[in-house]
């Protein structure tokens, strides 16, 4: 009696012991975490990393967490890769593979949610907090508070999911856990409820960024930012924004709906008492929709970025791209049904979807084109943002056309579910998404430590990334077009193989990349006095965010930027005006600045306890978890210590050594 | 002092600021309520499954609750204005009887709802009953958490001497707490009235 109270349905059986994988995965993790807490147990920084990181308000340092998160989450998701990758290339024929379906079931499914919610969103995030306030002159964002509050929930949802590896189990329904699979019949186990409380905790903190930097950019720009002044990323930052906000909504109710089939027996989206599960499928896509381009728009901004500066010339067509931008955000909302063209809508309903996602190659179009007319005449520097960004190109378009291909709905019901549509939105993502990040990582990089990383490991990283790519990617197309569906765990047609053979080989290219860049940015770190940037300017820059030291001080901004026009700080720079004045001539005035706090994390916390228990059906803990949360969040408005005073003496002592380092 | 920008000025900017985050999060609550609607209308067509709603319900009771919350919201601005004319006693009582009479509101919706799952309309019968709970609830959680929010503002305006924290809580709640009755004419006009055809 009591330990159903305490414990609900958690017993020693949720341990997977007979899983030979599972448990050194397992133990690796533990062995992994056990050393970090012991490195940080004997160097003493226990307490550091309580005031500077886990209590931080400052963009800058959450920026940094959330990169490292999406760092860590992406090994995760990429082990995933190469254990279906491996089992594809042995499980022919005779052969079965090492991998029992269930767990192969798992792995998908935990590759999905991962990669998406885990990796690219919190990657994505990273950026715009270690960015946008510095692009924009702004001294943090809107919110500081909720800025780390959201940091903390995605946290909490990334380890539950990390935990239901050991602790029982994950979904083994797809990402999207379509019902009636993912409903209490099909999916008796904990591995759905995981899903669901993973994603909503980290949903509920992903929709509060957005809030967030809706609020900052719209209310936090420098004097003189006009809309149309802003940089371009600044741009793509807000249109993502407005996405997260429009869509994650609908994410937390299908996903709260299909707990509440599961929980109390209720019949949104079961087969029998009239409930509707296509309502579920529809519900989730109107979210997932829009989720791609929340991902890919900021991408957009950073190739912008990029492309502009390592031309050194204005960005062709700024107003064409704005407009695009927009046109994208407002088209991402009518094209959710070409996810299931198949559902059987009928004719028109299909032709207007399909209409819909082939306009969206238009803007897009503008918008590839504004970036090789950027590059026209330009003085082009490769250095490796840049070679992300030419990768980019020819990968995205491929990944492009083959979009408007399957946009047809009679060619969707051919490629429907197979890995023809498997190749298509890996193209897309890797080749658009992470491409696009990985650029912005090395291009602001430097900005965040005030040191590059390595140029030529960095090289070796992208080269072996890219031919992993096509390697991997290329033959899942051929196969996808030969009829060959996604997640099989063997197949009988041994004539299939070699195509899964050349995925493997690529997977491996892959491996060696990833290993790359970890050695790169060890590399880099170690060798960081070579690596120095003492200019806060690495990459002769065109937006605020390079006219401050680097690393930036904690107010950013000394003196508040003006702007007159687009680029400011760039035609400052070649106008020959001076863009830095020497410390002791300028009157410095005290800055107000948000004080650290503990709420973020508590109410992050809070939340896990609560989606664990929730799991589990420990109500009692659970409630506790609720109430930890309310309780944190009123305790948090009564305090009235939220800010505090940066003294001018200490802003000049701060700049002045900047400026010493600069001409040193 | 060497601030360029006086404290009030500070805290006014912040304000708006504030304020203007909080309309973003009313925007994503209505997301929210719209796909509610989406599903309770999808899953409620003409010949769903199972009993039909009309067989349960009673209009005229329904129509006091909704006169009930529409009087808090009444009351809530008079106690907003009190609060503007600086007469914290009155928008105190004021708060306290928004507060009695949105209590009224969800008591009666609990009440509701325990009648209709022993008449036999539970959640668990049928999808149009999963909607219908679905919808109602999250509203009635919303004014639950509204109820709350009162509380704790009546504590704080006693207990905070900073009226520009107190009016800046007090205008959010008062966005809260309209966008709440405006919800609830919606799903008043579209579950019960519709409902009762």
């Amino acid at each position: 009696m009591l330990q159903e109270i305490l414990l609900g349905n958690l017993s020693l059986k949720a341990l997977p012991l007979h899983e030979p994988i599972i448990i050194a995965a397992g133990v690796f993790m533990a062995l992994a975490l056990g050393a970090v807490l012991v490195g940080i147990t004997v160097l003493r920084k226990w307490g550091v990393i309580w005031r500077d990181w886990v209590c931080s308000v400052d963009h800058k340092k959450i920026g940094i967490m959330y990169i490292v998160l999406a760092g860590v989450m992406l090994l995760r998701g990429f082990s995933d890769a190469l254990l279906m990758r491996s089992q594809q290339a042995i499980a022919a024929g005779t052969s079965m593979g090492y991998l029992p379906p269930e767990h192969y079931d798992q792995i998908f499914t935990a590759h999905g949610v991962i990669m998406i919610f885990f990796v690219a969103m919190p990657f994505m995030v990273g950026l715009m907090n270690l960015t946008i306030p510095l692009q924009i002159g702004a001294r943090d964002v809107a919110y500081p508070y909720l800025n780390s509050l959201s940091f903390w929930m995605t946290f909490v949802g990334a380890m539950l999911t990390n935990v239901s590896l050991v602790v029982g189990s994950f979904a083994a329904t797809g990402w999207l856990a379509y019902p009636p699979l993912s409903g209490i019949k099909y999916s008796p186990g904990v591995g759905v409820d995981y899903y669901i409380w993973a994603l909503q905790i980290a949903g509920v903190g992903t929709l509060l960024g957005g809030v967030n930097f809706i609020a900052t950019i719209v209310k936090m720009r420098c004097p003189g930012m006009t809309l149309m002044k802003m940089p371009i990323f600044v741009w793509s930052v807000l249109c993502a924004s407005i996405l997260i906000c429009l869509s994650f909504p609908i994410l937390t109710v299908a996903l709260a709906l299909l707990e509440l089939d599961r929980l109390l027996g209720m019949h949104f989206f079961t087969q029998l008492y009239g409930g509707n599960m296509m309502m579920y499928i529809n519900l989730i896509w109107a979210w997932g929709h829009p989720e791609v381009y929340i991902l890919i728009l900021p991408a957009f901004g950073i190739f912008s970025e990029v492309v502009a500066t390592f031309s050194r010339k204005l960005l062709f067509g700024y107003t064409t791209m704005v407009y695009a931008i927009a046109a994208i955000t407002f088209l991402s909302f009518i094209v959710w049904l070409h996810h299931f063209f198949t559902m059987g809508a009928g004719a028109n309903v299909n032709a207007f979807f399909g209409i819909a996602t082939m306009i969206i190659a238009i803007p897009t179009g503008v918008k590839v084109f504004n970036w090789l007319f950027t590059m026209y005449r330009g003085s082009i520097r490769l250095d490796t943002p840049m070679l992300w960004v030419t990768a980019f190109f020819t990968t995205f378009a491929i990944g492009g056309m083959t979009g408007v291909l399957m946009a047809l709905p009679p060619v969707d019901f051919h490629t429907h579910n197979s890995l023809f549509n498997v190749a298509h939105f890996h193209n897309t993502i890797i080749g658009g998404v992470l491409f696009g990040y990985f650029a912005g990582f090395i291009y602001w990089f430097p900005k965040a430590f005030g040191f590059y990383l390595n140029e030529r490991l960095g090289k070796y990283a992208f080269g072996f990334w890219v031919a992993g790519f096509y390697f991997a990617f290329m033959p899942l197309y051929v196969l996808g077009l030969q009829g060959v569906m996604r997640r099989l765990v063997h197949y009988d047609n041994v004539a299939y193989q070699p195509y899964f053979l050349v995925a493997a080989f690529g997977a491996l290219l892959i491996l060696i990349g990833i290993g790359f860049q970890i050695f790169q940015v060890i590399y880099s770190v170690i060798y960081r006095e070579q690596h120095r940037d003492k200019s806060g300017d690495a990459w002769n820059g065109r937006t605020f965010e390079w006219s401050i030291s680097s690393p930036p001080p904690v107010y950013n901004f000394a003196i508040t930027p003006q702007v007159k026009r687009i680029d400011q700080f760039w035609f400052d720079k070649q106008a020959k005006e001076p863009t830095h004045v020497h410390p002791e001539k300028m009157t410095y005035q005290d800055i107000h600045m948000p004080r650290n706090t503990s709420a973020g994390f508590f109410v992050g916390i809070f939340s896990g306890i609560f989606g664990f228990a929730m799991v589990w059906h420990m109500w009692l803990i659970a409630s506790m978890g609720l109430l930890g949360v309310i309780a944190t969040v009123i305790m948090r408005s009564f305090n009235k210590n939220t800010d505090y005073y940066i003294s001018a003496e200490e802003v000049k002592k701060t700049e002045f050594a900047h400026f010493k380092e600069m001409f040193s | 002092m060497s601030h360029v920008i006086p404290h009030d000025e500070r805290h006014h900017d912040a304000n708006s600021t504030d304020v203007f985050g909080f309309w973003l999060y009313i925007l994503t609550d209505c997301i929210l309520f719209g796909s509610l609607f989406a599903t309770f209308l999808v899953l409620n067509h003409p010949g769903a499954y199972g009993p039909a709603l009309k067989d349960f319900i009673s209009l005229p009771y329904v129509l006091i609750g909704t006169f009930l919350l529409l009087a808090s919201n009444f009351t809530f601005a008079l106690a907003l204005m009190a609060f503007y004319r600086r007469q914290k006693v009155l928008s105190q009582c004021f708060l306290l009887l928004t507060f009695g009479l949105g209590l009224g509101f969800v008591v009666m919706e609990v009440n509701e709802f325990y009648h209709l799952v022993h008449e036999g309309y539970g959640w668990f019968v049928s999808g149009a009953a999963s909607a219908f709970y679905g919808l109602v609830a999250t509203h009635g959680l919303h004014v639950s958490f509204g109820l709350l929010w009162i509380v704790i503002m009546m504590v704080q305006l006693s207990l905070f001497k900073d009226d520009v924290i107190n009016e800046k809580r007090f205008i959010m709640l008062g966005i809260f707490w309209n966008f709440l009755d405006i919800v609830w004419i919606f799903v008043f006009t579209t579950v019960y009235l519709q409902g009762a055809l």
